[in-house]
């Protein structure tokens, strides 16, 4: 429908428009346009924060942010390749443990799944995605962190693996729930038992879409500091180790950022950079990726049975607030 | 998004056999050997992976009550209202982070709900269909900015112009109400309410969004039919219907506001202090927790951090599951009424 003309307007009447609806329609005008407001004013902080990021962040920008190691205070030079190092380690470690999680308990929503237990374990997905993250590093310390006696990679891994399983397990039940069911049928027809479609078949069919939500995951998962502030910790070195402190990006911005020094606040604003570079990217890649799918999926002939999920709010791949 | 769908059937009837309910289907026509197993094997694997979901956060209420028992039995009720937060003596009283958290989340809310609101109406109904996608796209990357760097921007921008013009300006003009009394520092109340408003406004607009996308064509159409200006349809045919689901979504979007912790953490001010004007300093739950667990030096203190952060994951649990129902269930009453 259209906001500039209303059609409905004196639609009847020769005449022209009386004093009440021209009332009407200005009124129209004024709250369509306060609307109209609302989306300029979502933009300025997010304009004033890209542009202000680029602007500190970008002259600290250099090969050697990423390889060297922070200096102390007032030696020129230094960098975060620590706290790189340690996100890469922590981002991947997470994924280990949160992919098969997360995809395996899509599956079994998806495919497997039926009643009460499903239902509960759908909404637990749910709940799961807005509680704290503060309160998952707390989890995790207590049982991780406890009984190792230490801060470690692997708890820092677990708590971020945590964080990322609720997105996971919904975007992968509803990419699987997209997959055509003639496929499935074919493939059961020529005789291949069940499981074998079903993973080679279907999730072979939804991967790509996985994949992407895995992007949005990882996109989350990688500028989250309060889990990490006390399971991963942070450390002055690189390290690779899993059961010792970690440094983090997130972690080190916010080290530094809080710092009294010039120095490391402009370090901070290039790992800020590097963190929001990192993050947009990604989201960006799977927001492309999932249009171009969708549109291919929309291209489906007319008789295909229509995929079982509201069609309406497309790609199913929402961004990380639940 | 993260509604529970209705179960739709469009599984095969193979899959009924290897949730092994309907084993029957598949054991009548003799079975080869391995392909029960197998599947059995798989769903079991997967319910596996099930039961994981399901258990981390019953794991997480244990392990929290577990871990703040020795606090609860030591303060007792007082705990939520005592205002003295004194680890040095032991003296526990949470009283103030509760006031920062539940505060700063409203005072995010009034900032946040006419904006978001006034957003998601024009996503869904008023925008040309070529800015939809993009305006939607931003938006989520306003969601997908790091708390951390939403803290750094807010001490490095936000802090500054509050101090240097906002805050003298509402002490000159407001300052007979005691909300804008005291000096204009910046970092307090006002910083944090501001930056929650900023992050809440994706999670609020696109469920919204969501919402008000639900709500069937054949109201905007009969209202249009009546003679009503675009305002008219949204206001009569479009909200009306979507009421509750909006509120479902501004729930959700106060739950983000009061888990949320770095952001907050960094501009707040951390003074565990109340006080009635929003320019004073203040905290909030998760600050505290991010602040002091890694320093904490006694069990008393860890365990009544503990605490705090059992009540953080009650509240949101109780705000997840009140939200949830709300949008839910318009959304179902929306898809029984098209």
């Amino acid at each position: 429908m259209s906001a500039r003309r209303p059609q409905g307007l004196g639609a009847g009447s020769l005449l022209a428009p009386s004093a009440g609806e021209r009332w009407r329609l200005w009124r129209s005008r004024f709250f369509t346009g306060l609307c109209g407001l609302c989306a300029a004013v979502v933009l300025v902080p997010l304009l004033s924060i890209v542009l202000y990021i680029a602007r500190r962040g970008l002259p600290g920008l250099s090969l050697g942010f990423f390889t060297h190691l922070p200096r102390p205070v007032g030696e020129p030079g230094g960098g975060m390749g620590n706290a790189v190092l340690g996100s890469l380690e922590l981002i991947g470690l997470s994924c280990l443990f949160g992919l098969p999680v997360g995809v395996g308990a899509g599956l079994y929503l998806a495919e497997v799944g039926r009643g009460p237990l499903s239902r509960a374990v759908r909404f637990t997905a749910d709940v799961l995605g807005g509680i704290p993250s503060i309160t998952v590093g707390v989890f995790v310390y207590s049982f991780v962190v406890v009984p190792m006696r230490r801060f470690s990679a692997i708890a820092g891994a677990l708590a971020l693996a945590v964080v990322m399983i609720p997105t996971l397990t919904r975007t992968s039940e509803e990419l699987l729930r997209l997959v055509p069911p003639h496929l499935r049928e074919a493939s059961l027809g020529l005789g291949v038992p069940a499981w074998r479609t079903t993973l080679f078949v279907v999730l072979r069919t939804a991967l790509p879409g996985i994949g992407t939500g895995v992007m949005l995951a990882v996109a989350r998962v990688s500028g989250e500091t309060a889990p990490l502030l006390f399971t991963a910790f942070n450390n002055r070195y690189p390290s690779v180790a899993l059961d010792r402190p970690i440094a983090s990006l997130p972690v080190q911005i916010l080290t530094y950022a809080t710092s009294p020094y010039k120095d490391w606040q402009d370090q901070a604003w290039t790992g800020a950079l590097v963190l929001v570079g990192l993050v947009f990217f990604l989201n960006l890649t799977a927001r492309v990726a999932a249009a171009r799918r969708f549109s291919a999926s929309r291209a489906l002939p007319p008789d295909a049975p229509s995929p079982p999920t509201d069609t309406d709010d497309a790609p199913t791949l929402e961004a990380p607030h639940r | 998004m993260s509604v529970p769908l209705p179960e739709t059937s469009t599984l095969g009837e193979s899959s009924a056999g290897s949730t092994g309910a309907g084993e029957t289907a598949t054991a009548d026509g003799a079975p080869r050997p391995g392909v029960q197993v197998g599947d059995r094997i798989f769903a079991g694997v997967v319910r596996l992976f099930g039961l994981i979901v399901l258990a981390v956060p019953a794991l997480m209420l244990v392990a929290l009550v577990f871990a703040s028992a020795a606090s609860i039995r030591r303060t007792g009720f007082s705990f939520l209202t005592s205002s003295r937060w004194d680890p040095v003596h032991e003296h526990f009283g949470a009283w103030p982070f509760i006031y920062g958290t539940v505060v700063s989340s409203l005072l995010a809310l009034c900032l946040a709900v006419p904006v978001s609101v006034g957003l998601a109406i024009f996503l869904s109904d008023l925008a040309p269909h070529r800015v939809r996608r993009p305006l939607g796209f931003v938006v989520e990357l306003l969601a997908a900015i790091p708390s951390v760097v939403y803290g750094f921007w807010g001490i490095f921008v936000l802090v500054p112009v509050l101090r240097e013009t906002v805050e003298p300006f509402l002490i000159a003009h407001l300052g007979f109400l005691p909300l804008f009394r005291g000096e204009p520092l910046g970092f307090g109340m006002l910083a944090s309410g501001i930056i929650l408003a900023i992050m809440i406004v994706p999670t609020i607009t696109s469920i919204s969004r969501e919402v008000l996308g639900a709500v069937p064509d054949t109201h905007r159409e009969a209202a249009l039919g009546l003679g009503a200006t675009p305002w008219d349809v949204i206001r009569v045919a479009v909200l009306p219907a979507a009421r509750s689901g909006i509120v479902g979504a501004i729930i959700l979007g106060l739950n983000r506001a009061l888990g949320e912790t770095m952001a907050v953490t960094m501009v707040i001010g951390n003074r565990p202090k109340v006080s009635a004007s929003l320019l004073d300093p203040a905290y909030s739950m998760a600050s505290v927790i991010a602040n002091e667990f890694a320093e904490a030096d006694s069990d008393t203190y860890l365990s009544a951090l503990s605490e705090v952060a059992l009540l953080l994951l009650g509240v949101a649990l109780v705000m997840n599951l009140l939200a949830r129902w709300l949008v839910h269930a318009t959304k179902q009453r929306m898809a029984r009424g098209a």
